[in-house]
């Protein structure tokens, strides 16, 4: 059990993007919490809210694009949502960082690699040139790469994509930030180098003890990598708790859905489980569970949106749904 | 807004002239020349006595007939010229591009009266001159969409099912490269009256007794002193009808760029 | 179906289309006079046999040639040597219809052509037909592939990306081609939308005893639908067999390495040596003897001649040291 204060904490997040004729409503009420040194995963599919989470937590979404309808997000105790831009310039780099799936656009391909990352740790410590670039140096090493002076002078498109990615973790790691935020970092990589990626972004964090957050579509990816795991559906949480007990026993019927549509899960050439139906529009939610057309399961009460419902009395175990626990083979 | 209003009240003017005009814009009356504005004639009379409000709005015929023709032509001709030179590229492209370099490199106006001068005062090679300098931007445009658009994965589809250049360009290149080349028109067609009047004004363009604004401006220079409304009317016209053009030009970009941006 | 059935069958069907020996290269950075300096050899020596009415799996990573196979395939490149052949059909037709469904439905998919036109276009290209006749294929094939006739006339962006992927693979099946190339079909698709997909598929291969050559990095999607794999390393085959057999019972080393690779549902990662090179050879230079010779850790002596493919038709392994 964790005492200490989480490192970001989500409380009933409800988040609207303003549109022409509806607003298109990417949070409904996402609640969740990542505490110091866990590894936590946020599965969900295209309009499940997962990006949107991550890049509000640090407050890149474009200013007035969105309107906060509801709820709370805190990060190392700071309300995020009202912080002043002068905090924020602090706050992201030193005590949270982010990487995202394309390396190629987080990096100015215009200027060399080591330009780059003097850059970032110069702004966050006041070190001369000369020591951030020692550190830079200790970082890459850190990171596996066999000769950092090499790719210091570097521009970024010299370099592999899996190359660039360690240089992007270094560089988030280069200010010992307490929670770090990957979103899909591993989704353009070869599989192999995924691998190698993902065993160092874990030996980094655990060393550090550095919290991970990380948002993905591939179930399998969570199931290897994350302690807890949040899986969401246009913009809720239907279903949280230990990684092993979700993917083992799912008691959601949408995290049941995906997880028999996995093409592992039957035999060769036999049809694939699918989930009926497609995600409804985000502008347009029906009214209660939002699954409910494409439940198998659906009954007169979901007309009333569930709440997360602990499981079993396991406060870190929840399912938003009506239906009693089952336990399934 | 304003643009549009301005040019549909133009275009009205220029459809319907026959019908609005207070009198026949080539009767001569002598008896009345040089008269000002007053409330039988609007805009008073020229020196042969014809009514400057109806010459005024035959002239529109002249002038916005010639500068939409010339934008248009020169629109299409060009679109398409630089969506091939795009798509085919190697050595035609670089002919192509040099041949409209050259055409860039004289001064456009000194390269029309050139033209025309040399094919003869008449409304057509006036036409032909003006269309044949504005090519050059159009082609310019549409290859560099072409160069852009020839590399999605659509063309690229289209290649593997053995499409041919004509039908890359015909099905793909031309519609996707539209939207600049539309608001480019629009905002071309007010320059264009312009330079359809500047040629009237120096007696290149319509010939005598049609009624031409820039022809009736550079007639009026002589009266000028002591008959205000000679030119001042036709330049009037000329000023009104070019700005209305640049503003709807304006609001057209407007309206598309978003949207594309948007998409 | 077990791989007996499977082995049978495909033991059974002709074959319609061999590569021997196919190597492709491409220049790179020209000197002043024009002539290249250097090459990027992408294709190596291919040697593979297409049957009719299988899905032949081609597995790798980037760089390993596999969108270049398929280039080779659509015939937008031709080989630099060796030669594809063509089984000649009962009419006796010179060139084979081959359609290719792209990774990405959104850029391969024209925006501003309504959707019965982007289905009819293949139809279109090789020999122009009629309007009346292109829309009413449009609206058979779509309806094979589950798109409503009566949005014959919409936008690609007025449909869901699971739609689009359908709109492609109604385009690729209009002109009744003999082989399509489905090049990383699901992996721009979510999970839920990718199982629907591949179930449109198979229907669609048993119903017009279609063949597919399926090229994908996912390894769980080929081990599904795949018939015979090849696993690609470096512009080689170095692993040519039974789905089964080479995705479940791997020999190559590098097969071994990628599939151990790959996240599996429950299976826990174990931190292991983070530092040996995972970086794919540069294929300007090709490596002496065995390809992945740097990064297998079975290397010895016999490992620097050049390795060919040993083995029987179900499994055949490019690694002197597993036969």
């Amino acid at each position: 059990m964790h005492t200490s204060s989480p490192v970001l904490a989500i409380d009933n997040l409800s988040l609207e993007f303003p549109a022409y004729k509806n607003n298109v409503k990417a949070l409904n009420g996402v609640s969740l919490h990542v505490n110091p040194g866990e590894i936590v995963g946020v599965v969900g599919e295209s309009g499940s809210g997962k990006s949107v989470t991550a890049m509000l937590s640090m407050r890149l979404l474009p200013e007035r694009s969105y309107r906060i309808t509801a709820g709370s997000l805190s990060m190392l105790g700071r309300d995020m949502l009202a912080a002043p831009e002068k905090d924020l310039l602090t706050i992201r780099g030193r005590d949270a960082a982010m990487i995202f799936q394309e390396p190629m656009t987080a990096l100015n391909p215009t200027r060399r690699i080591g330009r780059q990352m003097l850059d970032v740790i110069i702004h966050h410590q006041k070190i001369s040139a000369a020591e951030a670039r020692l550190k830079a140096i200790a970082l890459l090493r850190d990171m596996h790469i066999a000769s950092p002076e090499q790719v210091l002078e570097s521009y970024p498109f010299e370099l592999s994509g899996g190359m660039r990615q360690r240089v992007m973790i270094a560089l988030a790691f280069s200010c010992e930030p307490q929670l770090l935020i990957a979103d899909e970092p591993t989704t353009a990589l070869d599989v192999t180098v995924q691998r190698q990626v993902l065993l160092l972004l874990r030996e980094k964090a655990r060393q550090r003890g550095t919290a991970i957050l990380l948002i993905t579509h591939d179930m399998a990816l969570v199931s290897q990598f994350c302690d807890r795991v949040y899986v969401m559906y246009t913009g809720a949480v239907v279903e949280e708790g230990n990684t092993a007990e979700v993917m083992g026993s799912p008691q959601h019927p949408y995290t049941q859905g995906l997880l028999s549509g996995l093409p592992e899960m039957v035999e060769p050439g036999q049809p694939l489980l699918t989930i009926p139906g497609q995600v409804p529009n985000l502008a347009s939610l029906p009214v209660g569970c939002t699954f409910q057309e494409r439940c198998p399961y659906v009954m007169p009460v979901c007309a009333k949106r569930p709440n997360l419902n602990t499981i079993n009395g396991n406060d870190q175990r929840k399912s938003a749904c009506w239906l009693p626990v089952k336990e399934l083979s | 807004m304003a643009g549009l209003a301005i040019t549909f009240i133009v275009l009205l003017c220029m459809i319907f002239a026959p019908w609005l005009a207070s009198h026949d814009p080539n009767a001569l009356n002598l008896a009345e020349r040089l008269a000002p504005p007053s409330s039988v004639h609007w805009f008073g009379t020229d020196e042969v006595g014809r009514d400057l409000f109806s010459r005024v709005l035959f002239g529109s015929q002249q002038s916005v007939g010639v500068g939409l023709f010339v934008a248009f032509a020169s629109c299409f001709i060009g679109g398409l010229l630089g969506c091939f030179s795009g798509v085919i590229g190697g050595r035609f492209d670089a002919l192509i591009m040099r041949l409209m370099d050259i055409m860039l490199s004289v001064p456009s106006l000194v390269l029309i009266m050139a033209l025309a001068a040399a094919l003869g005062a008449s409304l057509f090679n006036a036409m032909l001159a003006i269309t044949l300098v504005r090519i050059p931007s159009y082609v310019r445009l549409a290859r560099g969409q072409a160069l852009s658009i020839r590399e999605m994965g659509y063309v690229k589809a289209a290649q593997t099912f053995g499409a041919g250049r004509w039908h890359v360009v015909h099905w793909h290149v031309a519609r996707n490269a539209m939207p600049p080349l539309l608001v480019q028109l629009s905002l071309d067609i007010g320059s264009a009256i312009l330079m359809a009047s500047a040629l009237g004004f120096i007696g290149l363009g319509a010939q005598q007794p049609t009624a031409e604004w820039g022809a009736m401006v550079a007639t009026g220079r002589n009266y000028i002193l002591d008959n205000w409304w000679y030119s001042t009317f036709p330049g009037l016209a000329i000023l009104i009808t070019a700005t209305g053009f640049n503003l709807l030009g304006d609001g057209v970009r407007d309206l598309l760029d978003p949207r594309q941006q948007g998409k | 179906m077990n791989s007996a059935v499977i082995h049978s069958i495909t033991k059974m069907a002709p074959t319609i289309l061999q590569l021997n020996d196919v190597r492709v290269r491409f220049p790179v950075s020209n000197d002043w006079l024009g002539r290249p300096r250097g090459y990027a050899h992408a294709l190596n020596g291919i040697d593979l046999q297409v049957r009719a009415g299988e899905t032949l799996g081609i597995v790798g990573e980037s760089g390993c040639g596999k969108s270049t196979l398929a280039q080779l395939l659509m015939g937008l490149v031709p080989p630099s040597s060796g030669e594809l052949n063509w089984a000649s059909r009962s009419g006796g037709e010179g060139s084979r219809n081959v359609q290719i469904v792209f990774q990405d439905p959104q850029s391969s998919l024209d925006p501003r052509l309504p959707i019965w036109k982007i289905i009819t276009e293949p139809l279109y290209a090789r020999g122009h037909a009629s309007r009346a006749y292109m829309r009413e294929v449009a609206a058979r094939v779509a309806a094979q592939v589950g798109i409503r006739p009566e949005y014959l006339d919409r936008f690609p962006h007025q449909f869901s990306g699971g739609q689009r992927q359908r709109i492609a693979i109604a385009r690729a099946l209009s002109s009744d081609p003999d082989i399509i190339v489905l090049d990383e079909p699901t992996s721009a698709l979510d999970i839920s939308v990718q199982a629907q997909i591949l179930n449109l598929l198979a229907e669609l291969q048993s119903a017009r005893n279609l063949t597919y050559i399926l090229i994908s990095h996912n390894v769980s999607v080929v081990r599904h639908m795949a018939d015979r794999v090849a696993v690609m390393y470096l512009g080689q085959i170095v692993e040519l067999g039974s789905a089964a057999q080479v995705l479940d019972q791997p020999r190559h080393p590098y097969t071994r390495l990628l599939l151990e690779a790959v996240p599996r549902l429950g299976v826990p990662l174990h931190a292991e040596q983070v530092a040996a090179p995972t970086e794919l050879p540069g294929n300007r230079l090709l490596p002496s003897g065995c390809f992945f010779r740097e990064r297998c850790s079975l290397c010895t002596v016999g490992c620097e001649k050049p390795q060919v493919l040993l083995g029987d038709e179900q499994q055949r392994v490019r690694c002197h040291l597993q036969s």
